[in-house]
């Protein structure tokens, strides 16, 4: 049965991995990700589950040690934060690549120069191309459920991919909330055993992963990478349908929050989106009709049904916690194409960008307010400035 | 050549031994010649090949496979001979 528990979000994603009990965790620690590791090596040494720990030398290795594993045919998982994902970045595309079905808790954190240790969103929003699924969450509750989710994302035959579950660094990870865990049988039934695809570890039936493909066939395998990442959608609901009758908490590909009567919104991943809600009740109120959709399933992006979402607003910030430096933020440009193909009857929202919160700057209710009251301007006709600005800065 | 709809997810090879199939030795630019009078069987050259291109049979060295000699010239270079005289020579494919 659930317990009612006041834990960290690293304690919690800890406990998810605990529960799902890995054949295989390769790790290497890196801030604010090492408390997961250093809790599930605990597990081990303690007997709590039977998984075979694999200390890398680094988190190119550790990925490239989880690759190994996945391929031998085992249940493998693995986390990090930012640097360490970015030195994964090589074996990302290696493990989607394979269709190894990684289970990969990502610390959100910022990248270096200048070096910064809190969170934001550029090493996930980097990964973004990786093949890899990615589920973003709100808060210590969001990241276990995910992660437990994750595996049966992941290891659906249908898909076969890794999954990588992000929550914000020290925001989420070391901030002690009040969640839910779920009964150690529940997640076992839930989760059921590890079904292995093509095992590198059956003598009856030798195989080789790897292989060179050139001209001639390298660009049907990426259509076949195309056509699985297509089926995550469905997969997901899936999943999250049947979580929600176990744990009674519901799930979609995103969450809307008063946004179906919404004149305007905000676009918000993590941990701001809880901030933004309590800011959109106040202005509601006042009788200003402010929404929010937070996005979860990021990749594969659920392009139109974020667009049918949005498409009736009169205006939309989206808030980036990374910049595309050259760019837009990431997430501006998913939902400019997702409001661009939106069958908008010749019309759609005003689309304006503001980067927020980088390097873990505190995005406080009064930054949700300052955006939103724009916006309502901006639904009554005042005139857009610059699309992407920088929000909060000292001038 | 296979559709995109008949490959398997991940570009697993179920088949195993498949390699013998693909005939690397239309690469080679060089080709090793064997010069059996020098050659004392020690078999370094089968034990260094990154290919198995050397053909031993019942222990001994007898020749080269030049359907899988990628012409890499590792054997001519780790061969000892016989008296300073390599057992195994470099020579320019189609001389
Ligand atoms: S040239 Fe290279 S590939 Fe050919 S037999 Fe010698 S070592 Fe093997
Ligand atoms: S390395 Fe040279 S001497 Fe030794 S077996 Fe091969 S050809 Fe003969």
């Amino acid at each position: 049965m659930g317990k009612v528990v006041a834990v960290t979000g690293n304690e919690a994603v800890a406990n998810a991995l605990r529960q799902a009990d890995p054949d295989v965790c390769s790790l290497y620690p890196i801030t604010p990700q090492t408390d997961i590791v250093q809790r599930f090596s605990s597990f081990v040494a303690n007997g709590q589950v039977q998984t075979e720990l694999l200390n890398a030398e680094s988190e190119h290795s550790a990925m490239s040690a989880a690759i190994g594993a996945a391929a031998g045919g085992g249940r493998v998982i693995t986390a990090t934060s930012s640097q360490g994902l970015a030195l994964m970045w090589e074996m990302l595309h290696i493990a989607s690549g394979m269709n190894l079905p990684i289970i990969m808790p990502l610390v959100n954190r910022a990248l270096s120069a200048p070096l910064n240790i809190h969170g934001d969103h550029s090493d996930g929003m980097g990964a973004r191309d990786t093949g890899w699924v990615q589920l973003w969450s709100e808060n210590a509750q969001e990241a276990y459920d995910n992660t437990i989710m994750a595996f049966r994302i992941g290891e659906h035959l249908e898909i076969r991919l890794p999954v990588m579950v992000c929550m914000d660094g020290f925001i989420v990870s070391h901030s002690i909330a009040r969640m839910e865990y779920l009964g150690d049988d529940e997640v076992k039934n839930f989760i059921g055993p590890y079904q292995k695809v093509n095992p590198l570890l059956d003598l009856e039936h030798p195989k080789s992963f790897g292989p060179l493909i050139l001209t001639d066939l390298y660009h049907e395998y990426k259509r076949l990478q195309h056509e699985i990442m297509g089926r995550v959608k469905n997969v997901v609901l899936q999943v999250s349908d049947e979580f929600a009758k176990q744990s009674g908490r519901k799930y979609g590909l995103f969450e809307s929050y008063r946004l179906e009567d919404a004149d305007i919104a905000l676009v918000i991943l993590n941990s701001a989106a809880g901030t933004s809600k309590d800011v959109i009740d106040e202005l509601r109120d006042k009788g200003i009709k402010a929404g929010l959709l937070k996005p979860r399933l990021f990749r594969p992006f659920p392009y139109a049904e974020i667009g049918q979402a949005l498409r009736h607003l009169k205006a939309v910030c989206v808030m980036d916690r990374a910049d595309s430096f050259g760019g837009y933020g990431p997430m501006f440009m998913e939902i400019s194409s997702a409001l661009y193909q939106a069958d908008g009857e010749g019309r759609r929202p005003k689309l304006i960008n503001k980067i927020y919160g980088l390097g873990g700057r505190d995005y406080m209710p009064g930054d949700a307010r300052k955006v939103l009251l724009e916006l309502n301007e901006i639904s009554k006709g005042a005139p857009l400035g610059a699309v992407k600005e920088y929000m909060g800065v000292r001038e | 050549m296979k559709k995109w709809t008949e490959l398997v997810p991940g570009a697993v090879v179920l088949e195993a031994g498949s390699s013998a199939r693909f005939k690397t030795g239309s690469w080679r630019t060089f080709r090793p010649r064997w010069v059996p009078e020098n050659c004392i069987q020690c078999l370094m050259c089968w034990l260094y090949c990154p290919d198995m291109a050397v053909n031993v049979v019942d222990g001994k060295m007898t020749g080269f496979n030049y359907d899988y000699c990628k012409g890499c010239g590792v054997c001519a270079k780790e061969c000892p001979g016989k008296q300073g005289k390599k057992a195994i020579v470099m020579e320019p494919e189609g001389k």
